[in-house]
């Protein structure tokens, strides 16, 4: 696990993400997803350029089923971007840094 | 002459750009890759590839990317994650402009690739990652004993609906024809699979849910009798579309926007270059996006020479 980024499960995710003071980008990947091994690095210059700002925390939804159900995830990589408990923004499938630059921006 | 910042720019990280950047840095040119997600492009989403040469029993997709990537990087590839906006050649040095940053050099291959084509259905973009589809590696395990469907007849269709039968109880295979396009070997599993139920001479064109995908519309189109399915999850597989926006129309390409070459790769602007999937080409596979970026880095290699002549 890179610097800067958090491991979520079902039992810390209301307390590190719907709680958090800080708004949450929260990446929810398996190991069975291509695409989520390869957004990796990206994910990690982000909380690289922006972890004092947002908390950046990874969900693998293998090994915890009931959060990516609460927010009826069922593609990743999903990337949801939490304010103060709430969900302001959810991107899904591989996009480009800038774009997810862009998204951080505007709801910082 | 101005001088440029490289002999070669190669766009896309797919297997053709990265077979062009081991074909040029071999040439000992002076070469970048820009890709601007991350190497690897389609075949991280495909998962098995068993027509490609050397791997004997097969290769996950995303195997495959990381060996690509790892030779082209080993032989001392510069490889450089940016998204290209425009390009421009109206001069010999081409410029190649990114956010705030522009690069030049004597020649461009394009490797832009391709993208999945959508339905074209209301409701399709609302339930992306609800249950509309377009990858199931990533996917499919979301849908143990669930029914989905699958749209599409060619070999991405057919492979990735077997692939889903591993989780799913049901898969409808929705097709517009009456036969499959699909290679034969993957029609004769196909067809030999319990879990696969195919649905002929069909197209969806309704797309309805809550929270998530529920139903789906399907018409016959020999009929005009329209039915709904109830399924989790539809995938769709139905084609591809060329990544070529932000591409000049001083750029020939044909009436869906594939770029167009002659055999030696080169397109309508001289050192301009393009190879795989994002060429007008019958036939759209890694073997074939292979040998067409050997082709074009070898052209690509003489029209740069040429120029110091």
């Amino acid at each position: 696990m890179s610097e800067g980024i958090i491991e979520v499960s079902d039992s810390s995710f209301d307390a590190e993400v719907v709680e958090s003071e800080k708004p949450v980008l929260v990446d929810f990947w398996a190991p069975w997803c291509g695409p989520c091994k390869a957004i990796g690095p990206i994910i990690e210059e982000l909380a690289g350029e922006f972890s004092d700002k947002i908390k950046f925390a990874k969900c693998n939804v293998d090994d915890n089923p009931v959060s990516p159900g609460k927010f009826g995830i069922k593609a990743i990589p999903t990337l949801i971007f939490f304010k103060q408990g709430k969900v302001v923004d959810q991107i899904t499938g591989m996009v480009a840094k800038s774009k997810l630059q862009q998204t951080i921006n505007s709801i910082l | 002459m101005e001088k440029a910042d490289y002999d070669l720019i190669i766009i896309g990280g797919g297997p053709a750009g990265l077979t062009a950047g081991i074909y040029a840095v071999r040439a000992r040119l002076n070469v970048i890759l820009y890709e601007k997600l991350v190497p690897g492009g389609q075949i991280i989403v495909t998962d098995w590839v068993e027509n490609y040469p050397g791997f004997p029993e097969g290769i996950s997709g995303m195997d495959l990317v990381d060996k690509m990537v790892e030779q082209a990087k080993r032989l001392g590839l510069k490889i450089e994650n940016n998204e290209v906006i425009s390009i421009d050649l109206s001069g010999q040095v081409k410029r190649v402009v990114f956010p705030g940053q522009t690069v030049t050099a004597n020649a461009i291959i394009l490797a832009t690739g391709a993208h999945p084509k959508k339905l074209g259905v209301e409701g399709e973009d609302a339930f992306i990652g609800k249950g509309i589809s377009f990858c199931a590696t990533c996917d499919g395990p979301f849908y143990k004993n669930k029914v989905v469907a699958a749209v599409g007849g060619g070999d991405t269709a057919v492979q990735e609906s077997i692939f889903l039968t591993r989780f799913a109880k049901k898969v409808y295979l929705i097709h517009r024809r009456d036969q499959l396009r699909a290679t034969k070997i993957l029609q004769e599993r196909a067809l030999a699979n319990d879990k696969i139920d195919f649905v002929w001479n069909s197209i969806v064109t309704g797309i309805e849910g809550s929270d998530g995908l529920e139903k789906i519309t399907v018409k016959n189109v020999k009929t005009g009798e329209s039915k709904k399915l109830p399924v989790d999850g539809c995938f769709i597989w139905v084609g591809i579309l060329p990544n070529s926006g932000f591409l000049p129309d001083a750029i020939k390409m044909d009436e869906y926007g594939f770029v167009i070459t002659n055999h030696k790769m080169e397109t309508s602007v001289p050192g301009l270059f393009a190879a795989g999937d994002g060429r007008s080409t019958p036939l759209r596979q890694i073997a074939t996006a292979v040998g067409d970026a050997a082709i074009a880095a070898f052209s690509a290699e003489h029209y740069i020479e040429s120029l110091k002549n």
